[in-house]
């Protein structure tokens, strides 16, 4: 075997393809050939290493040293520098955003420092294209003990005493759901995996399907024993190219090395397993609606009970467990209960991915021990709020989620603490929002999702979203009326307790949890006509202070519209039947001088010019930009 | 790709160890060629591919190779630096491609220090 002395981790993950690995990649190579360094030093093009925001990024070993924003440009210097000389290229290491310095190593880096790897165990340090590097991080370990030296009863109760519960939203515990369906007698049972990851701006799934193929194998290995199934599918939404083709590969690697199909590791278990794609509609990540997608029909789901477990596929009993939830799996079995409680809480054990995204500074795919404060991932993790600005309220759960406010940020991040506050752990989808979001708007955004993707089936849901959406609608357009809030609320309490699925019965919680920490802005839409995020464009006027305007001309030269006026050093103002309301000015503005002023609002007099700069109008509650 | 059973798991895991040591630490030695420009010109290089040649032969699957710049001894370059785990390193210099073979062969893997080509034990005192 040939010997090199430091391999190049490139990520190859969705994120990074997309901001040009695959060009790096080549420049490397013709630049390692040139320099003649081809035969010592290795690309090996890993999965999602996480840290989305700076890619193309890559991990150099031995030396632990982390580059990101790669380009081909910078190639030849990083070769010459690093790889021949040995000297970390300073130009692209990371640095801390609110700091000059750049930091070498991975593990000083804050991003990386805070977080515990168990799902992503191999994220960056495996070509998930090759099965012998799974093998060789103790791959298949687990299934050969779970299919020699395990009865499907240990292996059900190691997993019970995990107390791992499902990663894929609703956090029911995995041992249980498997001893249900074990019990079950039937000579056909089905293990399936759920990779119809569907929450806007959720990602963990993807990113392990990409990074680590063969840990969702392994785990449905597992399961199948357990359960005594015989075939498996894994549901993969087809807008997953790559974690599609990654998936495919490791059944065709796995089904030739005889650790999927007939008498795996001739231990005499056979387990065949394939994919199917889905076609990207929501409620297929619904278990019944998953099998009856599966079974070639309209994916829509039916009531339960029977649970799937009795009768799931095809009328056969089946077990459904999320992605994350199964590449955890296979170190439990090795590691044991007790490790796997080692971190965690009592009743919500081990680590949970999230995808940290919108406004903050470190965007990227976060693994934490449950249990740590929202604080811990927004600001150690994350990086804190992005461009300074001040946080305003971070979204769980995707649309089936709620959006917890500042003074709940140490909840820590267990289901049942979460669910308290209205919002659910969710599928891992962590949006942070700043002070320049509109929250009518943002449930306004999710109901608008859950109304398109509602299936149909049952009218609370099919109705009811609708209706939501179209008050909403008219809410931050200026036409919302007195009672509104409550007939959102009432509305949403019957959509809740009467629908089928899980679509319809979490679809309200944007919406119940923005009115229970925000209800000032709905009020101030509805009373005031007046979005003080200014994101509404029909409850807005944007005013200059002109006190505090030094006249720069910066707002002036950014407006779109040219709506703004004024002499440079002079105070600038806006002519409000030009101006269109794009708060493009307000961005530009370096002097906090432009002011979010409620619909209609007439700066013109002396008085109303006194108002501006307190930011207060008459009879209106807030004090300025909100 | 042959049907795997249960004890060729460990077998392939073996195979990989080398690149694994790499990638997750927990070296037992690691050699530093010194690869300023000075080392360079004075035929570091050729040191360097000796001495991977070596850890090919070797099959090793604990030891590290790095390159680092300019140890500040331009006029004895190429000079090398062995770091067993423990030990304190030592720096050779004056190197070329058959005292390199002959002091991973000694040191490296016997882990006795090759005296005749070494310049210093430890390192400099830094702040």
């Amino acid at each position: 075997m040939e010997k090199f002395r430091a391999n190049l981790m490139l990520c190859a993950g969705t994120g990074c393809v997309a901001s040009g690995t695959m060009k790096v990649k080549d420049a490397l190579q013709e630049e390692l050939k040139k320099k003649g360094l081809a035969d010592e030093i290795k690309i090996v093009l890993t999965g999602c290493n996480g840290y989305c925001a700076e890619g193309p990024v890559m991990s150099v070993y031995p030396d632990e040293v982390f580059y990101q924003k790669l380009t081909v440009e910078e190639i030849p210097k990083l070769v010459e520098e690093h790889f021949l000389k040995g000297r970390p290229y300073e130009k692209l290491m990371f640095r801390e955003p609110e700091k000059k310095t750049a930091i070498p190593l991975m593990k000083e880096i804050p991003f990386f420092k805070h977080q515990v790897l168990r799902v992503l165990r191999n994220k960056g340090l495996i070509d998930p294209e090759k099965i012998e590097e799974y093998i060789s991080r103790d791959g298949y370990q687990a299934a050969a003990r779970a299919l020699t030296a395990m009865t499907p009863e240990e292996i059900i109760k190691t997993v019970k005493d995990s107390g791992v519960r499902g990663r894929g939203g609703a956090g029911f515990p995995t041992g249980l759901k498997w001893e249900f369906a074990s019990k079950v007698k039937s000579d056909v049972k089905y293990m399936l995996c759920n990779g119809d990851e569907g929450d806007p701006g959720a990602f963990m799934d993807r990113s392990v399907m990409e990074a680590d193929p063969h840990s969702v194998i392994e785990g449905m290995i597992i399961g199948a024993k357990a359960i005594g199934a015989h075939n498996g599918y894994i549901y993969v939404r087809a807008e997953y190219p790559l974690a599609v083709k990654r998936l495919q590969m490791a059944i065709d690697q796995a089904t030739e090395m005889g650790l999927l199909g007939k008498n795996i590791l001739d231990t005499g278990f056979d387990f065949e397993l394939g994919i199917y794609l889905g076609a990207g509609a929501f409620v297929c990540g619904e278990e019944t609606a998953l099998m009856r997608s599966i079974e070639g029909k309209r994916g829509m789901p039916r009531p339960r009970p029977p649970f799937p477990a009795v009768k799931g596929l095809w009328d056969k009993p089946s077990v459904l467990n999320n992605v994350e939830t199964l590449a955890q799996i296979a170190p439990i079995i090795l590691n044991g209960s007790d490790w796997y409680r080692s971190l965690g809480t009592e009743k919500s054990a081990g680590t949970k991915v999230f995808a940290l995204t919108g406004a903050v500074n470190n965007v990227g795919l976060v693994e934490v021990p449950m249990g740590i404060p929202l604080r811990r991932i927004i600001y150690d993790i994350g990086g804190g709020i992005r461009k300074g600005r001040t946080f305003k309220a971070v979204q769980l759960g995707g649309p089936s989620g709620g959006c917890i406010p500042e003074h709940l940020l140490d909840t820590p991040v267990t289901y049942e603490d979460i669910v308290a506050t209205g919002a659910i752990v969710g599928s891992g989808g962590m949006v942070v929002m700043d002070d320049n979001t509109c929250m009518v708007g943002t449930a306004r955004f999710f109901l608008e999702f859950t109304a398109d993707e509602s299936c149909g089936k049952c009218t609370p849901c099919r109705v009811g979203t609708k209706i939501l959406l179209d008050m909403l609608t008219d809410i931050t357009e200026g036409n919302g009326k007195e009672g509104d809030i409550e007939t959102l609320q009432d509305l949403a309490k019957d959509i809740l307790t009467t629908s089928l699925c899980g679509l319809g019965q979490t679809a309200p919680n944007p919406v119940l949890t923005t009115i229970k920490y925000f209800r000032d802005e709905y009020e101030s839409h509805i009373h005031d006509k007046w979005c003080k995020a200014g994101v509404c464009r029909n409850l807005t006027t944007f005013v200059i202070d002109e006190e505090l305007c030094k006249g720069c001309g910066a707002c002036l030269r950014a407006c779109p519209s040219k709506a703004i006026i004024g002499e440079k050093k002079q105070p600038h103002k806006i002519i409000q039947e030009v101006c269109v309301h794009c708060r493009t000015c307000y961005e530009a503005c370096k002097f906090k001088s432009i002011k979010i002023m409620p619909a209609g609002y007439d700066a013109g007099s002396p008085e109303k010019a006194e108002e501006v700069k307190t930011g207060a109008p008459e009879g209106g509650t807030a004090k300025g930009e909100a | 790709m042959p049907r795997l059973k249960i004890e060729d798991l460990q077998k392939i895991k073996e195979q990989h160890r080398a690149e694994f040591t790499l990638r997750e630490g927990g070296y037992r030695a690691k050699v530093t060629v010194h690869m300023g420009t000075c080392g360079i010109a004075a035929g570091a290089r050729a040191v360097m591919t000796a001495l991977m040649d070596e850890m090919a032969k070797a099959k090793s699957t604990d030891i590290i190779v790095t390159t680092s710049g300019c140890a500040g001894l331009c006029a004895k370059e190429p000079l090398a630096t062995v770091e067993l785990m423990n030990q304190p390193p030592v720096r050779y210099c004056d190197l070329n491609e058959e005292k390199m073979r002959e002091i991973f062969r000694e040191h490296v893997l016997g882990g006795a220090p090759v005296e005749k080509y070494a310049l210093v034990v430890g390192s400099e005192t830094t702040y």
